[in-house]
C-alpha cells in the first residue's frame, strides 16, 4: 500500500495524482524520460546483439575473438583481450567518477561537480582515443573491411603447403578450429594453400578462406554504434559542465538534478559496453 | 537518501572495486577457459560462456542498482523499466532457434551441391541421386 499512497500523493508538492503538478512515481519529468529512453535504448543494442548472435549461429565457423583482438600498442601481438580490458577500465573508471559528481551535485558542491565531470570527460574520451586505435589497427593494418573479412578459421585439419612471410611457414600443420588472418600484399589478398589431412575432403589441395563477411559489418557496426553513444555522452557533458560552471543550476536548487540525468545515460553507456564486451571478447 | 555523504562516497568505491575485479576475474577465466593460460587446459565452450553470462548479468545489476540508483526508486518506476526488459527473453529464443535453422539450410544445400547425379536419369528428365536410383 505504500506504493500506492507513493502513486497518489505527491512528496514535495503534496498534491493529488488528479490536481496536476504530481510527479508519478515520485520522480521528476525528465528522469523517468530518461529512464524509458534508456529502456528503448536498450532494446536496440538488444536487437543488434542478437542479430550478432543468430547469424554467429548460423555459421559453420565464426573468427575467434581472442585471436582477432589480440594486439596491443607497442606493437605487440598474442595479447588475447589484454587491450580491451584496459578499455573496460577507461569507462569503469569514467563510471565512478560520474557516481561522484552526482553526490557532489546533490550536496551543492559546485566545485566538486566541476571536478569529477571533468574527470568523466576525460575518461571518456580516453575511451574513444582506445577505440579509435583498435578500429585503425583492424581496417589499416589487417584490412578488415564492412564487407571483407580476412580472419577465417579452419573446419579441417591439414598443413600449409605455402607460408606467408609472417608466422605461417610452408609444412606447418594446423588442426579445426584454429584461426589465421590473411594478409594483404600490394593490394592483393594471399590466400595460402593448404593440403586436408582428415575428413571427407582429406588429400585435397584448398586455398584459405574467407572469414563469415557479416563479422565487419556487425563489429564496426555494433561498436560504433556504442562509440556513438559515447561520443554525444561526451558533448552533452561538456555542455552541462558548462552550465555548471556558469552557476545555472545553483538557481533551480534541485540538488544539479540535471548531472543525475546525463549521469543516467553515462552509465546505461557503461552498461552497453558490459554486454558488447560479453559478445564480442569473452565468448 | 537515509544515508550520509561520507558513507555513500565509501558505498560507490567499493562497488566499482568489486566491479574491477569481476572484469579482471571474467578475463582471467575466459583465457583458461580458452586454454591461453595454461596450456593444453580447457574447459567446455558452454562452461565458459555460461559463467561469463551470468558474470556480466551480475554486474549489470551492480551498474543498474548502485550506481543508476535503481535501488532507491519507486516499485513502480523499477518494475516499469525493468519488465519490459522480459520481452528479450523471448527475442533471444525465437532468434537464436532461427540461427540455427539457417545452419541447418546451409550444410543442407551444401550437401546437396556436392552430391553427384545420375546421368541416365537426368536425360529421362530426373533429378535423382546416384543412390536413390540404385534403390528403384
Amino acid at each position: 500500500m505504500a506504493d500506492v499512497a507513493v502513486h497518489t500523493h505527491d512528496e514535495v508538492t503534496g498534491k493529488k495524482a488528479w490536481e496536476g503538478g504530481a510527479r508519478p512515481f515520485g520522480a521528476s519529468y525528465g528522469k523517468l524520460m530518461m529512464w524509458y529512453f534508456l529502456l528503448s535504448d536498450a532494446f536496440t543494442f538488444a536487437g543488434f546483439l542478437i542479430a550478432y548472435g543468430a547469424l554467429r549461429i548460423s555459421m559453420p565457423s565464426w573468427p575467434v575473438p581472442d585471436f582477432v583482438f589480440s594486439t596491443f600498442p607497442g606493437g605487440f601481438h598474442h595479447k588475447p583481450l589484454y587491450f580491451v580490458t584496459v578499455m573496460t577500465f577507461v569507462l569503469l573508471f569514467s563510471s565512478y567518477t560520474m557516481v561522484r559528481a552526482v553526490q557532489e551535485g546533490q550536496r551543492e558542491n559546485k566545485k566538486g561537480v566541476v571536478f569529477w565531470m571533468v574527470l568523466t570527460i576525460v575518461g571518456g574520451l580516453g575511451f574513444l582515443g582506445c577505440q579509435a586505435w583498435e578500429w585503425n589497427t583492424l581496417i589499416g593494418l589487417e584490412h578488415m573491411t564492412v564487407t571483407v573479412n580476412p580472419f577465417g578459421t579452419h573446419v579441417e585439419s591439414g598443413i600449409y603447403l605455402e607460408g606467408d612471410g609472417h608466422e605461417i611457414k610452408a609444412g606447418d600443420t594446423f588442426n579445426a578450429g584454429d584461426s589465421y588472418l590473411i594478409h594483404k600484399h600490394g593490394g592483393e589478398w594471399e590466400q595460402l594453400k593448404y593440403k586436408v589431412t582428415d575428413g571427407p575432403d582429406a588429400g585435397q589441395e584448398k586455398m584459405q578462406a574467407f572469414g563469415p563477411k557479416a563479422f565487419g559489418a556487425l563489429f564496426f557496426f555494433i561498436t560504433g554504434f556504442h562509440g556513438f553513444h559515447v561520443l554525444s555522452g561526451i558533448i552533452f557533458l561538456i555542455i552541462i559542465l558548462v552550465n555548471v560552471m556558469s552557476g545555472l543550476y545553483v538557481e533551480r536548487k534541485n540538488g544539479y538534478e540535471m548531472v543525475e540525468k546525463i549521469g543516467l545515460y553515462w552509465h546505461f553507456v557503461d552498461l552497453v559496453w558490459v554486454f558488447v564486451f560479453l559478445v564480442f571478447y569473452l565468448i | 537518501m537515509g544515508h550520509s555523504y561520507e558513507d555513500s562516497k565509501k558505498k560507490v568505491l567499493r562497488i566499482i572495486i568489486i566491479l574491477g575485479i569481476m572484469t579482471i576475474s571474467e578475463v582471467i577465466f575466459a583465457l583458461y577457459g580458452k586454454g591461453h593460460l595454461i596450456e593444453g587446459v580447457s574447459l567446455p565452450g558452454y562452461i565458459v560462456s555460461l559463467v561469463m553470462i551470468l558474470m556480466s548479468i551480475a554486474k549489470a545489476y551492480l551498474i543498474v542498482y548502485e550506481f543508476m540508483h535503481m535501488k532507491y526508486e519507486v516499485p513502480g518506476l523499477v518494475k516499469s523499466v525493468l519488465l519490459p526488459t522480459l520481452l528479450l527473453v523471448w527475442a533471444i529464443v525465437a532468434f537464436f532457434w532461427e540461427g540455427s535453422d539457417w545452419k541447418k539450410r546451409r550444410n543442407l544445400i551444401s550437401d546437396k551441391n556436392s552430391q553427384t547425379i545420375n546421368q541416365d536419369a537426368k536425360q529421362e528428365g530426373y533429378l535423382m541421386l546416384e543412390r536413390e536410383t540404385y534403390q528403384l
